[in-house]
């Protein structure tokens, strides 16, 4: 499957994402923060493309970041500049923030990580649920893990899964109380949007299948460091704890990427 | 080359000033806070010289719920005004939480003073094991006999208290037919028959089949953050005279299982029948419309798409315009959740809906309860004060990143109680400020200033219930709060040089409480339009006397619509007094 194929078969997973989360759940809270996460998504791709790189980008990548951006933040009331600014930062990041021709964030995770960092009084990050219904969350779940074993990435995502589930008993072992709430995050949307459309993305992950494993699971490793901070009071990463799973790819992510990147390039070096 | 390199840079520049962009724009959205532009409304606390000693106590519950008992008996801490014995002037009733402790009811001694005389009037002892305990209480006249009688709402069996006229009561809950268990937290008085008897509006909050003393089962909490529907059935009692109420819920269609917090009663779209609003839990707010007394009908009126946490529901006309706007409180913490307190225009005649404006100050009050709206300063138009705070507790221990574990998971994990987080000595948006806003009446809610550190109001208790009156009769509003855990307080009005008017209402063909009455005052070119309340806010009640500031204008028509759909128009009625009108038969 070439990955122009795949990237598709993730748009229509985002969309059903959001379809049925909208359907049900009214999850986006206001079609006006759509419009303007997306469209600001879409034309920043095409501008920046056009007057960069002279040709205009394929829009499926600003697709998923516009329709990621809608559905995971949560800003206070009534307030849309951070649609319009997360957009723009987030696809502005594939062109600003790269090092040897790649970006190094994956732009929507850039995005969110930014605003919850410098504009915490505006800003959360979904909190919704899938209620009750675990016909939604077996749907969602049943799709995203297809389309990420058509995608190339189902490594990515079952590396993930597997390693929050057995950090989640070591966090509990470690903390106490009831094992279910260290599981319960990874049953809700905010998550199935990370594991599907964030840490899989195939332009901000690492060249070697091997590498993309250990990769994430450090992202779950430092995920569980933000949240054993959460649960010992640890105030120096306050600020990172609203969203774990999201800062700790942000903090992962780039330095891999960059790790990766240079490794590769010093490969390419090397007299043969 | 040299093309593409400037154009990065132009590109590299506008990203920056992007997060430059951010970073203003999110420390204007913290909105207004006066550093010293509150003098026009000036309070100052004291409860304790005027003899308010009262302390709410939470109530203890069965032993299974201990992991999260500061979380889920963080409720009852409630104040209504009422003026008891007729002498006009308001005085006051808190309810408390825990078996033995006794609820209290102050009556007000003409001198800045109060006095406790719950006990001998019988309306002290209300939480018994086996009964249950206290969740607030309103206040209203179901029998027309002229004086107010009492009905409190609890975690247990409700209790309607008939005042004698001699200082004391009697229990009249079971002949009435409103003994029947519930876990509420909010009840309205209002005539929603217009038969001139007041009925009542119970609403429920955990189902009615949870004892918290003897759990059957930890499953009690809500299966959804946003839309849950597995709360307390909300119950509709007709009073049919003789001291009996009849449930008509389900022929009234009001029965709503959204874990409702608070309801006021109005008539939101003017057809002349009162309505209800709801604040739910967990869900968005419903707006039941009147439909001639004969049913309600669930509008579609804005909110059906906006979820959130309603904890009270405060109603006032915000600009002058003549119409009852709304105003729910929710919940905001930084970096966590930001639901946002909604401010809502009421556009029913016209749009058919509610316009929700709040920015700033006004939708971001921390984890808000309850709110009311007020003249302050008497200067013609409502301020709002809102009370807040959750658990305070260890300062150094947060609540909120252990909470979001399961806030964003599967409904089944979370609605056992079970699997919640132990909460231990931890604060929940702890230690929070109440807020003061001031309404300066220029664009949108923009135009509301906090002032209450200017003004006096630096509490960092957990306030639950707020309520107003002219406490002293001297022609401004006083606040009363409640607080979680914590000492009741009494910010006394400074005063100021505005103008103001009063009304005691008197029905006749009405309710003799005139619960629903709708005053509209004319003065300097704009109307203002107040709602006698049989509760309103979160578990709280305002003194049924309406107060208006004026400002430095002249005292205009004055129309009061009765309850009964009887209009009377007054012209000439002199400024800075208080008015008794008694209903023309």
């Amino acid at each position: 499957m070439s990955r122009l194929d795949a990237k598709y078969l993730i748009v229509f997973l985002i969309t059903l994402v959001l379809v049925a989360g909208e359907a049900r759940y009214n999850i986006l809270g206001g079609y006006d923060r759509l419009a303007i996460a997306l469209g600001t998504c879409l034309a920043t791709e095409v501008l920046l493309s056009w007057w960069l790189r002279g040709r205009v980008a394929n829009i499926a990548s600003a697709y998923i970041t516009g329709i990621s951006l809608a559905l995971l933040l949560k800003p206070q009331a009534n307030i849309l500049w951070p649609f319009a600014l997360g957009a723009f930062l987030a696809i502005g990041s594939k062109y600003v923030l790269i090092y040897r021709g790649r970006h190094l964030w994956n732009p929507s995770n850039f995005a969110i990580a930014l605003l919850l960092l410098v504009a915490a009084d505006s800003v959360a990050v979904l909190s919704h649920q899938w209620g009750n219904d675990l016909r939604i969350n077996l749907v969602i779940w049943a799709f995203g893990l297809a389309v990420a074993s058509r995608a190339g990435v189902l490594h990515v995502t079952l590396t993930y899964v597997i390693s929050f589930l057995v950090l989640a008993v070591v966090r509990n072992a470690m903390v106490g109380g009831p094992l279910l709430a260290e599981l319960a995050p990874i049953t809700g949307p905010m998550y199935q949007l990370f594991v599907f459309f964030m840490v899989t993305d195939p332009r901000t992950t690492v060249s070697t299948r091997r590498g993309r494993i250990v990769v994430v699971a450090i992202v779950a490793l430092v995920e569980t460091v933000i949240r054993l901070a959460g649960d010992f009071q640890l105030a120096l990463l306050r600020p990172l704890y609203p969203s774990p799973p999201l800062l700790a790819l942000a903090i992962v992510g780039p330095i891999a990427m960059w790790w990766d990147l240079r490794r590769q390039a010093q490969a390419g070096a090397a007299p043969n | 080359m040299l093309q593409s390199s400037w154009r990065r840079v132009v590109v590299t520049a506008v990203f920056a000033a992007g997060i430059a962009g951010v970073v203003a724009l999110n420390h204007r959205a913290v909105g207004s806070v006066a550093d010293g532009g509150g003098e026009a409304i000036r309070l100052s606390e004291v409860a304790h010289q005027s003899g308010i000693e009262f302390v709410h106590r939470p109530a203890t519950l069965d032993a299974k719920l201990a992991h999260i008992a500061p979380h889920v008996a963080a409720l009852g801490a409630c104040v209504s005004i009422v003026d008891v014995n007729n002498d006009n002037w308001p005085d006051l009733y808190f309810t408390t939480s825990r078996f033995g402790v006794p609820n209290a009811l102050y009556i007000n001694q003409r001198d800045g003073t109060f006095r406790d005389v719950a006990a001998e009037a019988g309306v002290a002892a209300l939480n018994r094991p086996g009964d249950g305990v206290s969740m607030g209480a309103v206040w209203g006249d179901y029998d027309n006999d002229g004086f107010e009688d009492l009905f409190v709402y609890k975690w247990g069996y409700p209790q309607l208290l008939h005042n004698l006229g001699n200082g004391r009561f009697e229990d009249a809950t079971a002949p009435s037919g409103l003994r029947r268990w519930m876990n509420s937290n909010g009840a309205v008085w209002l005539d929603f028959d217009r038969d001139g008897l007041l009925d009542l509006y119970i609403t429920g909050y955990f189902r009615s089949d949870i004892d918290f003393w003897h759990l059957s089962t930890t499953r009690i909490m809500q299966h959804s953050w946003d839309f849950a529907s597995n709360g307390g059935k909300n119950l509709l009692f007709k009073n049919v005279g003789n001291g009996r109420f009849e449930d008509v819920t389900d022929a009234m269609g009001v029965g709503s299982t959204r874990w409702t917090l608070a309801a006021a009663a109005a008539d939101f779209n003017d057809d002349g029948w009162p309505d209800l609003y709801l604040a739910n839990d967990y869900g968005p707010e419903e707006l039941f419309l009147n439909r001639a007394g004969r049913r309600f009908e669930l509008a579609r009126a804005g909110l059906e798409d906006d979820s959130k946490s309603g904890m009270a529901v405060a109603v006032g006309d915000v600009y002058n315009r003549g119409r009852h706007d709304v105003f729910v409180t929710n919940i905001s913490e930084r970096g966590f959740l930001f639901q946002g307190n909604n401010l809502r225009i009421n556009f029913l005649k016209e749009l058919g809906r509610f316009d929700e404006i709040a920015t700033g100050v006004v939708a971001d009050a921390g984890w808000a309860w309850g709110a009311q709206f007020g003249d302050l300063n008497n200067d013609g138009l409502l301020d709002l004060v809102v009370t807040n705070g959750f658990i305070s507790a260890d300062t150094g221990r947060d609540y909120w990143y252990a909470m979001s574990k399961i806030a964003g998971a599967q409904g089944n994990i979370f609605e056992d109680a079970k699997n919640w987080p132990p909460i231990g000595s931890a604060s929940l948006s702890g230690y929070e400020r109440s807020r003061v806003l001031m309404n300066t009446g220029t664009g949108g809610s923009e135009g509301f200033v906090d002032v209450a550190e200017a003004a006096g109001v630096t509490d960092r208790l957990d306030g639950r219930s707020v309520a107003m009156a002219d406490l002293f009769n001297r022609g401004v509003l006083d606040v009363v709060i409640a607080n979680q855990k914590g000492r009741a307080l009494l910010y006394r009005n400074a005063g100021n040089p505005g103008h103001w008017v009063e009304f005691k209402l008197i029905g006749t063909r009405s309710n003799r409480s005139a619960i629903g009455a709708d005053v509209t005052v004319a003065f300097g070119g704009v109307r203002q339009r107040q709602v006698v309340d049989g509760g309103m806010g979160f578990c709280s009640q305002n003194d049924r006397r309406l107060h208006f500031g004026l400002g430095d204008q002249r005292l205009g028509r004055v129309t009061i619509r009765w309850p009964s759909g009887k209009e009377q128009v007054l012209d000439g009625l002199a400024a800075d007094r208080l008015h008794v009108i008694t209903e023309p038969r």
